[in-house]
């Protein structure tokens, strides 16, 4: 403990909070400023929080950002347009195939080819998308559980999710940062037997995600912890701007899959899941109900994928098509022997374009586009801009995560402490994209 | 107005680029051909009413700020005046049922003189399923604009962040600090003058140098 003019500040650094409370006993002022974060384990990374407390009670909570903050606005600027995809793939890591998808179809739009985009490269970015958000669900609910002591949860939340990134790498070759949807189209088509195993996964998940249900939905405990907290009507998610299964919550069914469809969402078949609490334990509800309706567009996005063998998963621009075809290895993607075979040994005017293409890149048109999906986390926009160039003039995410950290404060002040790490879960924020 | 000015600025030579990198960091091949960056939207784009659809609807409602509409890949922006931005923000929300806004993202077009900064809001009306784009600019000289937390809450944030990034002051904001960036941290980085890389680093009182000025490669 040391003392400054009119303050005395305590550094915690673990088992020592009896030490804390029985210094703070002593002293008649109840009012404390607790710093948490950005290390802590309940903070979904470098999140800080800075909390006022008279007693339990949270007077009020702001939240610190910009730890993992990695200037990747900027470096965009730096690369082509297909380089892009490599970058916007690390911002929200939980969820990297919606930045991809985002970022692609703002380019799509801008180049206007989003109706030329092959019927095939569409479906595998549904399908992979869907993947995306039940992984992605699965860690907040894995998570979330971790934080109020429900550490089964977060086991089999994990388990589940080592399965997805497994399909992840059997299909991108990479399980996280795939770098897989490019404009114009995906990196690569079908590896063999990939349609099986997304079946023998689709049966293994019916089975398994009943276990969460089983687990909490009516588990006395995980209710009490969970109902009536971090409370926020529709009028405030829409001042806030918050999105996803937090507006889903109190709610009003807007999905933007379902109001403004995207990568032919239109032809599949789900539902919109709502609940009417507004609370932790709705959103929680939503994400396990979202899971099983990913599962259906899996479904239909994998039958859909049989009839299309063989199809084209790249724009036919040749101005546009990414030349190389690459190879799935054990140790990821690499180039295609195939390839290179053509380039240097047989055609001269194949280098030329591939070296063109590749080293240069295509040019955009200008202008500025704005696209937006529907992420695990809410509405994920790109603000894509054009000077005609090779590279981005100037791309800008509009991250759920980011926005709806901005409601930690209505959410946690005038509730109990305990109660601030439910709120943080039930808004699922993801540093890598809160702070880019 | 190429990125490496800065560095030149301070008297050093151009070509100390990381891993042989010179000048810009141009990847491409084509680093030595400058070309100009004309701001997208240019005046010729500019579009004439009957604009189709909705577009007019919102349009006229608009009208007393006297928008620039122009219309590209089936997206309407209104380019507004900055002494009309707060006008047109509330005529948008409480006419037209634009709910929720989705931030604001920042662009800086170095050779746009008078309003190098610009300002980009993308609002979307729930209610109608439909989305347009306002888009303001401020000069250099007098980076400031109106904030338009009073009317969207959840710029909030988004201000902050295009303050820290480029140096838009947005006047009555509750508290307009940086955001992603230390608070002590000089300059803005996402201004077109400001280099990717090659900046000096303060920590704990000692000075990082960039990493290609750490040691020599040559």
């Amino acid at each position: 403990m040391t003392a400054t003019k009119n303050e005395r500040v305590f550094t915690v650094t673990g088992q020592d909070w009896d030490d804390l409370t029985d210094e703070i006993r002593e002293a008649k002022d109840e009012r404390i400023v607790v710093n948490m974060g950005p290390q802590h384990p309940s903070t979904h990374g470098v999140l800080r929080l800075i909390l006022e407390l008279e007693g339990e009670t949270v007077t009020e909570a702001r939240a610190g950002i910009g730890y993992l903050h990695t200037g990747i606005e900027k470096n965009l600027e730096f690369r082509t347009w297909t380089q892009g995809t490599t970058f916007v793939t690390r911002m929200d890591y939980l969820s990297p195939l919606f930045n991809e998808a985002a970022y692609v179809f703002g380019v799509e739009k801008l180049l206007g080819i989003t109706d030329e985009v092959p019927e095939k490269a569409q479906v595998m970015r549904v399908l992979l998308m869907e993947l995306n958000r039940i992984s992605s669900h699965l860690v907040a609910i894995a998570t979330g559980g971790m934080e109020i002591g429900a550490l089964t949860v977060m086991t089999i939340g994990f388990r589940e999710r080592e399965l997805v990134l497994d399909l992840f790498e059997l299909i991108t070759g990479l399980r996280m940062n795939h770098a897989f949807i490019r404009p114009g189209g995906v990196a690569q088509d079908l590896p063999a037997g990939a349609l099986e195993e997304i079946d023998s996964f689709i049966r293994l998940m019916k089975k398994r995600l009943r276990e969460y249900a089983d687990l909490c939905n009516a588990n006395p405990v995980f209710k009490g912890r969970l109902e009536g907290v971090g409370y926020l009507d529709l009028e405030g998610c829409l001042a806030l701007g918050l999105t996803g299964p937090i507006l889903r919550s109190t709610g009003y069914p807007w999905d933007l899959r379902k109001t403004q469809p995207y990568s032919g969402y239109e032809d599949y078949d789900f539902d919109v899941i709502t609940w009417d609490t507004a609370d932790a334990y709705g959103r929680f509800r939503i994400r396990l109900a979202e899971m099983w309706e990913s599962l259906r567009i899996v479904e239909q996005a994998a039958k859909r994928l049989e009839g299309l063998d063989g199809a084209p998963v790249m724009v036919a621009d040749k101005k546009i098509a990414w030349p190389a075809r690459l190879a799935i290895g054990s140790d990821g993607m690499g180039n295609s022997l195939d390839h290179i075979r053509h380039i240097m040994g047989e055609s001269m005017e194949a280098l030329i374009h591939h070296f063109k293409l590749v080293t240069e890149g295509f040019r955009v048109p200008p202008g500025q586009a704005y696209a937006a999906v529907e992420s695990p986390r809410g509405e994920l926009g790109a603000h894509v801009v054009s000077d005609g160039g090779t590279r981005p003039y100037r791309v800008h995410f509009r991250d759920p995560s980011f926005t709806n950290l901005q409601a930690t404060s209505v959410m946690a002040e005038g509730g109990m402490v305990a109660d601030v790490i439910v709120s943080i879960a039930s808004i699922d924020p993801v540093m890598g994209g809160v702070d880019r | 107005m190429s990125a490496d000015t800065p560095r030149q600025a301070r008297g050093e030579a151009a070509d100390t680029g990381m891993f042989g990198v010179h000048g810009t960091g141009d990847t491409s091949g084509y680093g030595g051909l400058v070309r100009a960056t004309p701001a997208p939207d240019r005046a010729s784009d500019v579009a004439v009413p009957p604009y189709g659809g909705w577009f007019d609807e919102v349009a006229d409602a608009l009208a007393g700020a006297a928008p620039e509409v122009v219309i590209h890949r089936g997206e309407i922006t209104f380019r507004v005046r900055r002494e009309h931005l707060l006008e047109v923000l509330r005529t948008l929300r409480d006419g037209l049922r634009f709910e929720l806004c989705s931030g604001v993202s920042g662009v800086h077009y170095p050779t746009d003189t008078g309003g190098e900064l610009h300002a980009v809001y993308h609002l979307l009306s729930m209610t109608f399923n439909r989305r347009v784009r306002v888009e303001t600019s401020a000069p250099e000289e007098d980076p400031h604009l109106p904030s338009g937390v009073s009317i969207y809450p959840t710029l909030d944030w988004h201000e902050r962040e295009t303050y820290d990034m480029f140096g838009i002051v947005f006047d009555g904001h509750p508290g307009l600090t940086r955001i992603l960036m230390p608070d002590d941290w000089p300059g803005h980085p996402q201004r077109k003058d400001y280099p990717l890389g090659g900046i000096p680093v303060d920590y704990h009182g000692a000075t990082i140098p960039p990493p290609d000025e750490r040691r020599s490669y040559s």
